[in-house]
Parts: structure tokens; sequence; C-alpha cells
């Protein structure tokens, strides 16, 4: 089956959910592309959107014709060339709305499994349940005589456990987008050596016409970026369970934050990052993760009593923050959660005190958004970090420690054999979590 | 039209901020003003310089497209708006795309000559930032042919002047001609900054000439232009009263404090019919050709021009068109610094369409209040000199691509 044909009849599980949709959207623009290509024309491309919720999937045809209407206005001079043929679209907006219409008219919304037993290709994007997703993929491949392929985009369960528990012959992948799909740049693929080559190849492909950078990974709990995240959010717990000796545990998770995010100039902090994804994503993916690493503690106590009070953050459907770890305004946050009390604290009561404590940055530093669009990244961090090391202050102790850290579980990850080079580490924190500079470097 | 039968002056102009893109002030995720707003601002600001609005017999607007851009038709009957003192009294609206400035100022003009008017309030109003510029394209594209749009650009006027620039490139080298180009667009930059309505005032770009040089990029936008290459969106509006003697005397304002219209020149190309050469701008070369003749004077006595360069190989062409370079010239004329603030001849002040912006409607009226503001010592920290034995100062104002042109030579009241 060529790549084309492969790609004409198509199911997305789990579709309303922020991963899923945004696999619709890149999946639909793909398909309405070939469609659009010569000679493709008169095929019939069909895309199933399948979600348990109703009100999901009514949410997710807004958000998809928002993006696809996006996605068109940018393309505009190539749209007019794809309709040169067509007299009827003269106008920019008359060609825009025919793609938008196009694009809409291969997606069929379902709550209904069976919709998914004549496609030939499926994207999962359920829960993070490998119970569940092993249940969805055997009742597709018992029902579907295409043989299709299967790509999973699990961020942890191992993908050989998902094809022997399914009986799935080798049709699957770890194909892991990172969140938002639509807008990183990054994916994971995760082979298994029962894959046959067609399927590596098509995957491949795919990841190209969606212009993603792939990072292979070895098929680990966890892979390589929850690998690292994971570990580094770990760590940053412990720290502030460490801290929280000397100081109240709301000025810790607040200390841990800004050192991770204004020392080491990240985009976030790393308890604004676990609450990005989700202190119970995070909970859920330990919970993968840890019977399958002998020998090592991934659980952390204090994220455990944090979900039980309902402390989860993730993110709303229009992508803005709720609260988690901090409380959020605009995105940024105003307040931190107090545990024993279960209620937030807002910064401004002792981040004075709290920011002398932590002392002054070296005067070098940069926001994350300017030292990512600096040309020589290089020296530059060579000088703020040989700044940082000569500081006697505990923040530049906390986040010099961070970063070796950080370092440590990177190399860990290509010793154990996770990765396949330091290179590879450091493109998925570079292109999945928009880091400035890799974990294994020579200035940290 | 010859020579003016009668003495045409204007006075009192006003500019609008040229608000878009590159104004700090600017956010296009929130609601902002309309026409209605612009043309207050600016016809409120004339009609204080001359007495009020009981002064006016007449109004003219120029506007190109607010019917698409801002579903908006029937601006003639805005003037009460601006003040009550209007009421009743005639006011038209005039079209010629990028043009209509200029014909507002034409159509006042004559009204001064037939002698129906002795103050005639001049405003040309544009709000484009009301749709996305993919969108806005579409809105703009209607000053060209409306059969050629199928096999357009998606960006119709910058595909447009891309070929142009196309062919110049292949006639005269394309390094040759970016240069001219990117030095277009630093001596753009350069008068902007100095100028406090200007859209590009508060550009920051270190390197201009460098970011001048940018190579086009095809799949996002035209062959052979980049963005630094033309003007942006932009919403704004400027006025000016044109008067006759009397309409001088009656709101008590000085002739050293006008300019006076020594000449003009209007001229219009087939629109259906495509550019015999497309490095020649044959309309602009005829316009300015009426407008100094009729004025009785010499390219060489222009102190100043005010010349239409929604892109930069417009003005490079433009020179030409204006005989200050020969055919194939322009670009080096450009590039040698001819045409700075401090060069040979200056052109665009201001910053003009890429530097001071381009509300498309406004355009023709801006540049003669520039020209007015130079000539009458009011330009401020955009002055230039204006040497004795060269007092006359030129607009040139083009609607589409070289179809319809208004050129006006003034020189200062006396």
């Amino acid at each position: 089956m060529d790549y084309t044909t492969r790609l004409q009849k198509v199911s997305v599980l789990g579709a309303a959910g922020k991963m899923g949709s945004g696999i619709l959207l890149l999946t639909a623009l793909e398909m309405a592309d070939l469609m659009l290509k010569s000679g493709n024309n008169q095929s019939v491309f069909v895309l199933n959107a399948i979600d348990a919720s109703d009100e999901g999937l009514r949410g997710v045809l807004k958000y998809l014709k928002t993006q696809v209407l996006k996605a068109a206005e940018k393309k505009t001079v190539l749209l007019r060339r794809l309709y040169a043929d067509r007299a009827d679209l003269i106008e920019n907006s008359e060609v825009i709305d025919a793609y938008v219409e196009e694009v809409m008219s291969l997606v069929r919304t379902s709550t209904r499994l069976e919709s998914a037993y004549d496609s030939t290709l499926v994207f999962e994007a359920v829960s993070e349940n490998q119970t569940l997703k092993e249940k969805l993929f055997r009742q597709i491949n018992e029902n579907n005589p295409t043989e299709p392929y299967f790509f999973t985009n699990t961020s942890s369960v191992p993908i050989g456990e998902l094809n022997k528990n399914a009986a799935l012959k080798g049709r699957i992948i770890g194909f892991h987008f990172y969140n938002p799909p639509a807008v990183q740049k990054l994916v994971e693929l995760i082979k298994i050596g029962e894959n046959p080559t067609e399927l590596v190849d098509f995957a491949n492909e795919f990841a190209k016409n969606l212009r993603k950078t792939v990072v292979p990974s070895n098929d680990v709990a966890g892979f390589i970026g929850n690998g690292h995240f994971m570990r580094d959010a770990l760590y940053g717990l412990s720290e502030v369970e460490r801290l929280s000796k000397d100081m109240p545990l709301h000025e810790a998770i607040y200390t841990i934050d800004k050192t991770t995010r204004d020392f080491l100039m990240r985009p976030m902090g790393i308890f604004q990052l676990i609450d990005y994804v989700g202190l119970d994503v995070v909970q859920f993916i330990l919970r993968v993760m840890q019977p399958r690493m002998q020998g090592e503690k991934l659980h952390s106590l204090l994220l455990d009593e944090l979900v039980l009070n309902g402390v989860k953050g993730g993110q709303f459907s229009d992508g803005s923050q709720k609260d988690g770890l901090f409380r959020y305004v605009k995105g940024k946050p105003v307040a931190v959660i107090n545990k024993d009390a279960n209620e937030y604290l807002d910064i401004s009561l002792f981040n004075g005190a709290r920011d002398s404590w932590i002392g002054e940055m070296p005067a070098s530093v940069l926001p994350w958004k300017n030292l990512v669009k600096l040309a020589d990244k290089e020296t530059f961090l060579s000088s703020c970090f040989g700044a940082l090391r000569t500081m006697n202050t505990p923040g530049a102790k906390l986040s010099v420690a961070f970063a070796q850290n950080s370092r440590d579980i990177a190399r860990k990850l290509v010793k154990d054999g996770v990765a396949f080079s330091e290179k590879d580490v450091n493109t998925v924190l570079l292109t999945g979590f928009f880091h400035a500079y890799g974990p294994i470097n020579d200035f940290v | 039209m010859t020579n003016l039968r009668k003495k045409v002056y204007m006075a009192a102009g006003y500019n609008t901020i040229s608000m878009g893109t590159g104004r700090k002030e600017f956010n296009p995720r929130t609601a902002r003003p309309g026409i209605e707003h612009y043309m207050k601002e600016a016809g409120q600001a004339t009609l204080s310089q001359i007495g009020g609005a009981v002064n006016v017999d007449e109004g003219v607007v120029g506007n190109f497209m607010a019917a698409r851009f801002n579903k908006q038709a029937h601006l003639g009957a805005f003037m009460p708006m601006i003040d009550k003192a209007l009421q009743f009294k005639p006011s038209i609206s005039v079209e010629g795309a990028c043009a209509s400035g200029g014909l507002a100022l034409i159509t006042g003009i004559k009204s001064i000559l037939a002698e129906t008017a002795d103050t005639v309030l001049c405003i040309g109003v544009e709000v484009q930032n009301s749709v996305k510029a993919i969108y806005g394209a579409d809105i703009l594209a209607g000053a060209g042919w409306f059969q050629n749009r199928k096999n357009g650009h998606a960006y119709f006027f910058p595909g447009q002047f891309s070929d142009r620039a196309g062919a110049y490139y292949e006639k005269f080298g394309r390094e040759y001609t970016r240069k001219g180009l990117a030095r277009w667009y630093q001596n753009a930059i350069e008068n902007a900054r100095l100028c406090p309505t200007a859209q590009e005032y508060h550009n920051t770009i270190a390197d201009l000439l460098a970011a001048g040089m940018t190579d086009p990029n095809p799949k996002a936008f035209t062959d052979h232009l980049n963005y630094f290459d033309c003007s942006k969106v932009s919403d704004g509006a400027s006025a000016i009263a044109i008067f006759s003697e009397e309409g001088l005397k009656r709101s008590g304002i000085s002739k050293k404090n006008t300019v006076e219209v020594a000449g003009v020149g209007h001229a219009v190309e087939d629109i259906t019919k495509d550019p015999e050469d497309l490095t020649i701008l044959s309309t602009i070369r005829e316009a300015s050709r009426l407008a100094l003749k009729s004025a009785g004077s010499t390219k060489e006595q222009l102190a100043t021009v005010e010349l239409h360069d929604c892109f930069s190989i417009a003005g490079v062409l433009g020179m030409e068109a204006l005989g200050f370079a020969e055919h194939g010239k322009g670009a080096e004329f450009v590039s040698a610094g001819h045409t700075a603030r401090n060069g040979k001849i200056p052109v665009n002040t201001t910053g003009g369409l890429i530097g001071w912006g381009h509300p498309t409607g406004a355009t023709g009226v801006h540049m003669a209040v520039t020209i007015w503001e130079q000539l009458t010592g009011r330009a401020g920290a955009n002055q230039i000199l204006v040497p004795a034995d060269r007092p006359y100062g030129m607009t040139i104002n083009m609607g589409g691509d070289d179809k319809t042109v208004v050129a006006v030579v003034f020189k200062r009241g006396e």
C-alpha cells in the first residue's frame, strides 16, 4: 500500500484531547494536501475523529476550523497554485474558504470505535492508560480487515508491550508528538523489532511531510522526553522537600521554580512545566515507569498528596492554564499553593524577602526568549555558567546543582540505552521542551 | 489642464498617526478606531487652523475602499459629523485607488478654479487594519483590473511590482538593483524616525541596509521583493484646506503660511492593458511632465518630491520617470544617496509610503501636507533646506500599477 492510499482512511482515537486534536489537525492538513495534488482529486479521503465525549468533539471541530483557517491564511500563495484550475475561486478569501471546507469535509466525528474498522491508519492519543490502549487496539485489530498501522502517542508505555498484549503483530509504532502537536517540532519515534520496514518508512515519510524533527528512542518506558522530564521533576520535588525544612513549603516551591526558570534560562520553571503537563498526568507517567525501572525510585509522596488534594494543573480546552502548584493570571504564576490549608497564597506576599535570600542572578543572565535568539549561545552560556559557579548565593548553588543533575539524567539515558546519542537527548530538550541549550554541554 | 487660470492655495494641513504594525501602540488583537475617528481628528485639526467650519464652502473626501475594508460607502456625508457647521454644505467622495487622495486635491482645486467654492476642506482617509493582510490584498487588488486577479499573486500588488522588479533585475542586474532598493528602504526609515506620526517612527532596526538586502522568499511572499520593499498596512487620515485668494482672506490666513498650487498633472492609462515595458512608469512620467509644464517650471527647480513609493522599486522607477536618472540608472542614483534628505533631491522627507505609512486613500493628501510643511518651514525635525533657486515641491500620487497619477507642483505662497 502506497503512502497516499495509506492516508485515505484514517482514525484518530482521543481526538478531542489536547494531543488528539493537534494530531487530527496535522493529519487533516496532510490528507488535504494529498487530495489536492493532481491525480488524487477523485479519491475519497476520510478522517474519523473518535472520542468518547460528544461535547469534546463539538469543541474539536471548532478548534480544527480555526486552525485550518490559520494554516490556509499562511499558505495562500501555495493554495492559489493548487486551485489554479478552479475558475470560480478568484480572491484569496474564496481560495481559503474552499480549502477550509475541503479539509473539514474529510473529518467525520464519532463516539463509536466501529468507525475505525475500515481505517488503514489509526492514531491513538487516549489517556495514558495501558489497559485502555490495549483494549482499543485489540478491538479495532480484530474487526478491521485492512491490517491497519497503529501509531500510538504514548509518552511512556513500552510499544513492545502494547504490541504483544493487543496481538498487533508488529503493526504498531511509537509516534510521540509534543504538546501542542501543531507547534512543537519534535516527534519521538519508537520502533520495535517486529515492525515491518514499510511501516517504518511510512512513519518517516509522514513525519517529514509534517516537517517534524524525528528523534529515535529505544523502547524503554518514558522514552527520552519523559525519561528526562520525570527525573528532572522528581529532583525538583525532592529539592522542595529538602528546602522546606528551613522555609515554608510554598516558598520552597517558588524558589525552585524561579531558579530553574530565571537562573537556568528555561522557558518555564520546573513546577510551571509540571502544571502545564498536569500533576495527575505526571503521576500517571511515573506509575507506568516505576515498575519497569528496577533499583530506581520514581515516585513522590508530595506529588501524590497534592493530586489527592485536587491540585492538578493541566489546561483548559482553549489552551489556557488551569491552577496547579501555581495560580495563573494571563499565563503567569501569581500565587502558589499552600498545601496544608489547600489554598493559594499570593507570591507578592513573600517574594521580596525570598528573592533576597535566593540572591542576585549573574548580570549576564538573559530571559529565555532573548537567549533563544542569540547567535553564539555557546560562548555566552560558558561565561554565564562560569559566573554562576563562582557565586556563593543559594540561588546560584541551587541552579548549578539542578543543571548538573539534569545533565546526569541525560547522560544516564544514553548509558542505559534509552537514547542512541547525547545529541538525541539534547535535540529532544531543544525541540520538545523549547530549551535554549541541551542538558549535555561543556559549560554546566 | 495647462496654466491655472486662477490662484489656488493650500494650508492648514494635518496628519493623524499612520497606525499599524511597527507603532508601539498598535495591537491587532484589540478594537481600534474606525474611519469616523480618523476623519474627525484630521478634519477638526484643519478646521481649527482656518477659523472653523463656517469658512468652508465644500468638502471632498478621498478614499479607496472603505466600502470593503469597513463596509462603509457614502463618505461625503460624514462631513457634517466632523463639524455641524458643515450641515447641508456640498461634499463628495472621490475614488481612484491609491490616488484617491490626489483626486481629492484635484477635485478641490477644480472647485476653486470653477469659482463654485473659495474654501474646500479636503480629507483623505483609509482604515485597512480591519482585515488581515491576506484579505486586505484582495481588497487592494481592486486597484487593478479584476479580470487579472485570478492569475495574480496572493499578494496581488506586491506581485505586480515584484514583476516590475524582476524585469529590472534582468535588464540591469539583480545585485545592482537590490542595493538601490535597500538604500531606498534605509532613507525611508531614517526620515520616518524623525516624524512622530510616521508608522516607522519606532523602528529600531540597527542595520537598515542589511535588512533591505534580505533575500526575497517566493514561497511565503513574492519572487523579487521582500517585506522591507513594501509599504505596510496603515490606518490614517490627512486633511488640508484648499483656498482661493478670497478664501484665504475670509480665514485670515497669510499667504506666507500657504503653498500655492503652481501646476497640476493628472493622467490615466487603460487599466485593462498590461504595461508595455515593466521597467518604465509611463503614466508617472506623463503626469509629472504635465504638472511641471503647467507650473512653468523644471525638475531642476524642485527642492523636494513626495513620490509614491508603495514599493521600493516604484521609488527607483519613479526617479527615472521624473527624469532625475536615466533609464537603468535609477538604482545607482538612489544608492549614491541622491534621494536622501541631504542628497541632490530629497525625496519623501517624512518617510514616504514605506516609512511614514500608506493609508491608501489618504496618501495623496498626506503628500500635500508634507510639501506644505516643508515649503513653509513647519517640518520640525524633518525640515530640509529649500534653496531660493529651487522653490518648488512636487507630489506624485499613483493609483494601481501606474494607472491613475496625480502630480501637483507647489511653491510657497507670496
